[in-house]
């Protein structure tokens, strides 16, 4: 019931790679190192989700504040790696139509 | 309609942190059933979201409230109420803006709301009662070997 983030820069480019929960209880820390990143411009933020074990609606709230404030700042804000379980709300709440997702399947053979 | 065989309860602290212990605890149950895999996922989704959303609206700052959440187990079904003693919110209004985010653009979404409409989303029958504080109960059927006449949204596996 925790979540860890790990981040790497090069450059403008900041890969955030999460493993654990995304809940009410995680979501404020993940808003607290995610937003003030898309708050620059020609900043890429990367967000590597492979790790995700649970994600609800605060979760997906903070991917749409980032989204937003990427959009303002001009920045950009990229999402991948995403279990088919996660992906899954992403899909049902339409979100997958407005985000910028990667759809490599990462490890699986075709 | 068969009868309740086990009632479950927990009365947890209407705080972030305790979230995921109501969720762990839900899951247990829920396989413990014999849920599939992504049922229980879908499970933990709605009941982390019905908690959640006593957790952020159901008590003004510095007022410290609890949540109640019950489960009953049935033969063929899991029926979860998730209860708490704060004021209402108005389940009309949002009501109206529950959906996906379909042809909307970036800054018609909203960041909360979303948790309501995964709740009804993922689990087959969902009632929300406003009268004093706010009762949501929601219910996920077992599905055997029989097709369910009871789902809602979830359409089952086309045969064959």
């Amino acid at each position: 019931m925790n979540l860890q983030i790990n981040q790497e820069q090069i450059n403008e480019t900041y890969e955030l790679k999460l493993a654990g929960e995304v809940d009410a209880y995680t979501a404020p820390k993940l808003k607290e190192v995610m937003l003030p990143l898309t708050e620059k411009e020609g900043n890429i933020v990367v967000v590597d989700l492979s790790g995700v074990e649970y994600m609800d609606s605060t979760g997906l709230g903070i991917f749409v504040g980032a989204l937003k404030s990427s959009k303002a700042y001009n920045s950009s804000l990229k999402l991948r790696g995403m279990t088919e379980r996660v992906k899954r709300i992403f899909e049902i709440t339409g979100l997958t139509e407005v985000m910028d997702i990667e759809s490599e399947v990462k490890g699986e053979a075709l | 309609m068969r009868t309740a065989s086990d009632y479950i309860e927990m009365n947890v602290p209407a705080k972030p942190d305790y979230v995921g212990v109501v969720r762990l605890t839900i899951s247990g149950l829920a396989n413990r059933m014999g849920f599939a895999f992504d049922e229980i996922e879908d499970i933990k989704i709605a009941v982390s979201e019905a908690v959640t959303n006593v957790v952020n609206h159901a008590y003004t700052d510095g007022e410290k409230g609890q949540v109640r959440i019950g489960c009953n187990i049935f033969d063929d079904r899991m029926e979860i109420t998730v209860v708490d003693q704060g004021k209402s919110f108005d389940v009309d209004s949002i009501s109206k803006n529950l959906g996906p985010v379909d042809g909307k653009s970036v800054d018609q979404l909203h960041e909360g709301g979303l948790g309501l409409f995964l709740i009804d989303t993922l689990m087959d029958k969902v009632e929300i009662s406003s009268e004093a504080g706010v009762v949501v109960m929601m219910t996920k059927y077992l599905h055997r070997d029989e097709v369910e006449e009871h789902v809602d949204r979830i359409s089952p596996a086309p045969s064959q």
